[in-house]
């Protein structure tokens, strides 16, 4: 049913495959993080908060640190365990 | 009316879409006119793509609804809206390389082009093309909505007349431009927004004394604007987590969002777009909610929730760089718009004329037929925002909750699944859809959470069971 390139299976799905798995992580991640920093801290009595950069704790590890990790997250996971693969073996080029 | 302030941002908007439609002029022709003014040429660069999708995305429910929200609501509505960083990450991920490759075998150029081959069935094309115009309509009569009042906030004109003004200017854009002159402006209007936000919180911190101030503030007028919980305590933890699926994850599923994670140039674009895209998007959500919130001590008693943006910008800085600041709202606005019109208007024109009605017609006259529906559509989106409701956010988020139900399995399953057949996928469509309308209309927060929630799972359930018990025949040929 879908149309492969001649000699089978695609090696470049291996690799979507691979990264699309870590799509998935990361975004696990991300939200654990989230949710154990906004609901474990932040479940608080607000009298009881305490403060970071003016910012409530909670808020600050979950939303402003959470986005910064992220960040540095995906540029690691890229840089590093990402493959470039090419999209030129198919006629498509020159249409 | 505040002159300088109107001058300065509809001179910023006119700017961008004059570079815009000068860098698309360029390179037109060549290829065929549906590829260019769908696709721009499978052609984006690393930043473009990133700037792109931050820009389509982050719409009117992000800028001037969202703020408003979080005006009203505190710090809880934030940690909502920061779920929407993963989208900056995942649905690269998620459909990258496999999306790129295999649309490009098919030589698809829309989502519907994807669907189409995939599971080879006229019915799935259908009903992909009805939930695209349907949801989409929904999306962008909020996104019409939305610009009107960032309008009619500013200058003072009547509602009607600042709709009027916006839609000229998107429609007259858009009809000529296409893809590539709306995707090269995007990049423009992206780091405008990220600029401009972080403008705007620096002002707001400082209006409103430091942050320590104001988050005193916040406390002493009322406690939980600064717990995760909401101004009156209802944002439990469930029902804020469920948007992890709505604006997070989900957004997968979004053909506006599809269709750009088929156009990028090569590999090294899209991982450029990758790292830039997480952190363009997360800053941007971060601030724009926050500075809603940190609005409230410095400008109590806003009743319409989409005014809070302009108005707090007008207080804390000049008034000409209020216009250049709120230029990336309203850029994103039309940005949005413009390419919610040309999904539209490729599904009615390709998908379903091309396809099924006329698959000889000449270029010249899918080039009209193109142009002419996108002029009709924006008319009839028009009429449809002249008498708006009142809070954007729930239309645009009622929207984009329909076509995750209807899309994500389709897509993800039938890019990862093989055994995903086309009884599978009708099966998930219209099981999505219609829960997802009977849960909105009857009983719209099912365990505590957002419908699509519900309505994505029991699509799952749809897909899997129909696809593994009626086996399709191989199609050789």
């Amino acid at each position: 049913m879908k149309k492969k390139p001649s000699g089978g299976k695609d090696a470049r799905f291996r690799i979507a495959n691979r990264e699309a798995l870590i799509g998935i992580g990361l975004a696990v991640f991300n939200f654990i993080w989230w949710f154990a920093f906004a609901y474990g801290l932040g479940g608080k009595d607000p009298s009881e908060y305490t403060y970071v950069f003016g910012l409530p704790a909670w808020f600050f590890y979950s939303c402003v640190a959470g986005v910064v990790v992220m960040a540095a997250l995906v540029f690691i996971v890229v840089k590093y365990f990402f493959t470039d693969v090419s999209f030129d073996d198919e006629v498509y080029e020159d249409q | 009316m505040n002159w300088e302030a109107a001058i300065t941002l509809f001179g910023s908007v006119a700017l961008i879409f004059f570079i815009g439609l000068m860098a698309s002029r360029k390179e037109t022709s060549g290829k065929s006119f549906v590829q260019d003014y769908y696709l721009g040429g499978r052609s984006l660069g690393g930043f473009v793509l990133a700037m792109t999708m931050t820009a389509t995305y982050g719409s009117a429910s992000s800028f001037i609804g969202g703020p408003g929200v979080a005006y009203n609501e505190g710090l809880g509505w934030v940690l909502l809206s920061v779920t929407q960083v993963a989208t900056g990450y995942f649905t690269l991920m998620i459909l990258g390389k496999k999306f790129a490759i295999v649309t490009r075998q098919y030589k698809a150029t829309t989502l519907v082009d994807f669907l189409k081959e995939r599971y080879r069935s006229k019915l799935v094309v259908l009903l992909s093309a009805v939930s695209i115009v349907v949801f989409l309509f929904s999306a962008m009569a909020a996104q019409w909505i939305g610009g009107g009042r960032l309008i009619e906030s500013l200058t003072g004109l009547s509602y009607t007349s600042a709709l009027f003004i916006f839609v000229v200017t998107v429609l007259i854009y858009v009809t000529f431009g296409g893809f590539r002159a709306v995707t090269l402006t995007d990049a423009i209007q992206g780091s405008i927004m990220f600029i401009g936000t972080l403008v705007l919180l620096i002002a707001v911190i400082i209006a409103g004394g430091g942050i320590s101030e104001i988050m005193a503030d916040l406390q002493a007028e009322n406690p939980n604007l600064i717990t995760p919980f909401g101004s009156d305590g209802t944002l439990t933890a469930p029902y804020v987590s469920s948007y992890w699926i709505l604006v997070g994850v989900g957004v997968v599923a979004l053909p506006q969002i599809a269709v750009r994670a088929m156009s990028y140039k090569n590999t090294r674009s899209f991982h450029l777009a990758l790292m830039i895209g997480t952190i363009v998007v997360g800053v941007i959500m971060l601030n724009m909610h926050l500075i809603g919130v940190f609005a409230r001590p410095i400008l109590p008693g806003i009743e319409v929730g989409d005014r809070v943006m302009p108005l707090i910008a007008l207080e804390v800085l000049p008034p000409w760089l209020a216009g250049v600041v709120l230029a990336a709202p309203l850029a994103a606005i039309m940005s949005t718009v413009d390419s919610l019109l040309l999904i539209v208007s490729s599904t009615i024109v390709k998908d379903v004329y091309i396809n099924y009605i006329k698959p000889e017609a000449s270029r010249k006259k899918v080039q009209r037929m193109s142009m002419g529906i996108t002029a009709l559509l924006g008319i009839l989106v028009f009429l449809m925002a002249v008498n708006p409701p009142d809070l954007i956010i729930w239309l645009n988020l009622f929207a984009i909750g329909g076509l995750e139900a209807a899309f994500i399995w389709p897509i993800v399953m039938g890019l990862y699944w093989e055994k995903g057949n086309k009884y599978g996928a009708i099966a998930s469509m219209l099981v999505g859809i219609i829960s997802y309308i009977v849960f909105q209309s009857f009983y719209p927060e099912p365990f505590g959470m957002h419908a699509v929630v519900t309505s994505i799972l029991l699509a799952l359930l749809a897909y899997v069971g129909f696809s593994l018990s009626m086996r399709q025949e191989p199609l050789k040929h």
